[in-house]
């Protein structure tokens, strides 16, 4: 079970997690942190940033530079790391979509992506569709349809239907459906994320909307 | 979790053969199994060699010939939509169209595809299976509802690729290169059966890439399909896939080649349906009567049995759709 504790040290002193304490700095400082971490570790401390390397991402159009290990996967920097936890954690395995991201405007599971490996690309999370304050068409489109029940996969399914109008900006509903096929709904909502998508789709279309 | 790596993302495939040499490697294409492997503890290499900054692997072109030639780390979604491959190997773009997901297909190549591991529920579990180094094969006696029909031999898996029988129906070539150079060989002998090896489910040395994958020039009169049934109707392995290519002259077959996976360790050959459809004419009875053909020497084992008349009746409907 290699679920939530991709690494061994999730609990910093006082008990605050490192990913609350990273919410609460907010991600814009994440990069000083790290770096910062490991320049001032004293020389056996420095033992445990071995097999740490540099990093630098481009995630909603900002630059991180970090240290990581070459096992994270890109989920678990964007979540563990970076406190962008919109992108949401499933199966770890493929099999649920969950973790949709897009990685040069197209869609794949963060999941079973290394971090390392999207370096020099641009990803775009579900926090990177929010422009000054104004939720994206598809967005929109989700709270319009009530395309969701518990919201857990949503995030996935908003970034798998933001790829398929990228690419294909006029879906038939059979399109539609193959383009959703990768993300699982467990609540059931298909109905709702197939009328979701049209509006979207048509919102688009219209011009205006994002 | 997955035990810790050195990674590496080498730019020129000397580069990545020099890293392979060294041994204790594990070559990472778009990761999408690799990752998965990682984390069951699989594969528990020292170093992961990326290939996404080899440009040289990467791209479809057509060669002087007329072959086409489809670099490893080409992705399947650009299999399954590159205009020169739907025209002329229309069961090629089918069988990538029908691969996972869109996500998956984004991110997973054609070599990841061809050299994913088996997906056997006790081996991707924590059984120390015979395939592992223990001494049983819990799939023969357990849960082998998704296991071998044929060339079963102390080891039961079924190949888990969609690509693998489209390739070999078209008699694609597998362009391998190590440090002695370059070595091609009929896709079809790239994969073995656990009697042949017991280790390796492809004739790759650990020092070795799959870099290319050559199509023959199309033939005139040639037609393919590949079909698969699966349990849902999306993102899920083949329980049975097809593919058939064949070429006929004034409606005689000539040339047929029928694949199917998802029923042996390797892209199974129906030999006896495909001697059935030579030199004859293909009709909707001779479909039915090659089914039935395609199934000859099936071993289920006790709850695989239903895939039986699961692959007739799918090898007749995919002749079918070509009379
Ligand atoms: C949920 C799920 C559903 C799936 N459903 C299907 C399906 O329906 N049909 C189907 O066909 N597949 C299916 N797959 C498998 C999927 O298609 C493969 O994971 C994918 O094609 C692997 O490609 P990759 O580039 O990501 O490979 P990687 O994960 O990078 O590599 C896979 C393996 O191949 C080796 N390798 C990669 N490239 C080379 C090379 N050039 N030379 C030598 N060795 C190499 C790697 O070392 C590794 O061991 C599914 C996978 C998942 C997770
Ligand atoms: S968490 Fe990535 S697909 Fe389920
Ligand atoms: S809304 Fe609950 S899983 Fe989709």
């Amino acid at each position: 079970m290699a679920k939530k504790n991709e690494r061994d040290t999730k609990r910093c002193h006082g008990g605050v997690t490192r990913r609350g304490f990273l919410a609460s700095v907010g991600a814009s400082t994440v990069g000083a942190v790290v770096a910062s971490r490991a320049a001032a570790a004293p020389a056996q401390q420095r033992e445990s940033l071995e097999g740490m390397v540099p990093c630098t991402l481009k995630i909603n159009g900002r630059h991180h530079s970090l240290l990581v290990e070459p096992r994270w996967s890109l989920l678990y920097v964007l979540r563990e790391e970076l406190g962008l936890t919109g992108t949401k954690q499933g199966c770890e395995r493929g099999e649920c979509g969950a973790c949709t991201v897009l990685v040069d405007g197209v869609a794949r599971y963060a999941c079973l992506t290394l971090a390392l490996e999207v370096q020099g690309h641009a990803v775009t999370t579900v926090e990177g569709l929010v422009v000054d304050g104004q939720l994206s068409a598809v967005q929109q489109a989700f709270v319009a349809e009530d395309a969701f029940q518990c919201g857990y996969c949503t995030p996935g399914q908003v970034m798998a239907a933001e790829a398929l109008l990228r690419a294909n900006p006029a879906p038939s509903d059979e399109e539609i459906r193959e383009g959703m096929s990768g993300n699982l709904c467990r609540c059931g909502a298909y109905d709702h994320i197939v009328k979701a998508v049209r509006r979207a789709a048509a919102a688009r279309r219209a011009g205006g909307a994002r | 979790m997955m035990p810790n790596f050195e990674y590496v993302r080498p730019t020129t495939v000397a580069e990545v053969l020099t890293r392979l040499a060294a041994g204790g490697a594990r070559l990472h294409a778009g990761g999408s199994d690799l990752l998965g492997c990682l984390r069951e503890g699989i594969l528990v290499p020292s170093s992961v060699v990326s290939l996404s900054g080899v440009a040289e692997l990467r791209g479809i072109g057509e060669l002087a010939g007329g072959e086409l030639r489809i670099g490893a780390t080409t992705t399947l979604t650009e299999i399954a939509s590159h205009p020169l491959v739907r025209q002329r190997y229309p069961g090629l773009a089918q069988a990538a169209l029908l691969v996972a997901s869109p996500q998956l297909r984004n991110q997973g190549t054609l070599g990841g595809n061809l050299c994913q591991k088996p997906r056997c529920w006790y081996y991707r579990g924590s059984f120390q299976c015979a395939r592992k180094g223990g001494d049983t094969c819990y799939a023969y006696a357990g849960e082998n509802q998704y296991h071998c029909l044929f060339g079963g031999e102390t080891c039961y898996y079924v190949h888990p690729s969609d690509l693998a029988p489209a390739l070999v129906a078209l008699e694609a070539t597998a362009h391998i290169l190590g440090r002695g150079g370059r070595r091609v060989v009929p896709l079809e002998q790239f994969f073995l059966l656990p009697g042949q090896d017991f280790q390796h489910e492809t004739v790759l040395e650990h020092d070795e890439i799959l870099a290319e994958v050559v199509l023959p020039a199309p033939r005139p009169g040639a037609a393919g399909v590949y079909r698969k049934v699966r349990e849902r109707g999306c993102w899920d392995f083949a329980l049975v896939g097809v593919a058939v290519w064949l070429a006929r002259s004034a409606g005689v077959v000539e040339q047929v080649r029928i694949v199917l996976t998802g029923v042996a360790a390797t892209p199974w050959r129906a030999r006896a349906a495909e001697r059935l459809l030579l030199g004859r004419k293909l009709d909707a009875a001779l479909a039915a009567r090659a089914g039935v053909a395609a199934s000859e020497g099936a071993h289920p084992l006790a709850h695989n049995a239903y895939k039986v008349p699961m692959l007739r009746g799918l090898v007749e409907e995919a002749l079918r759709s070509l009379a």
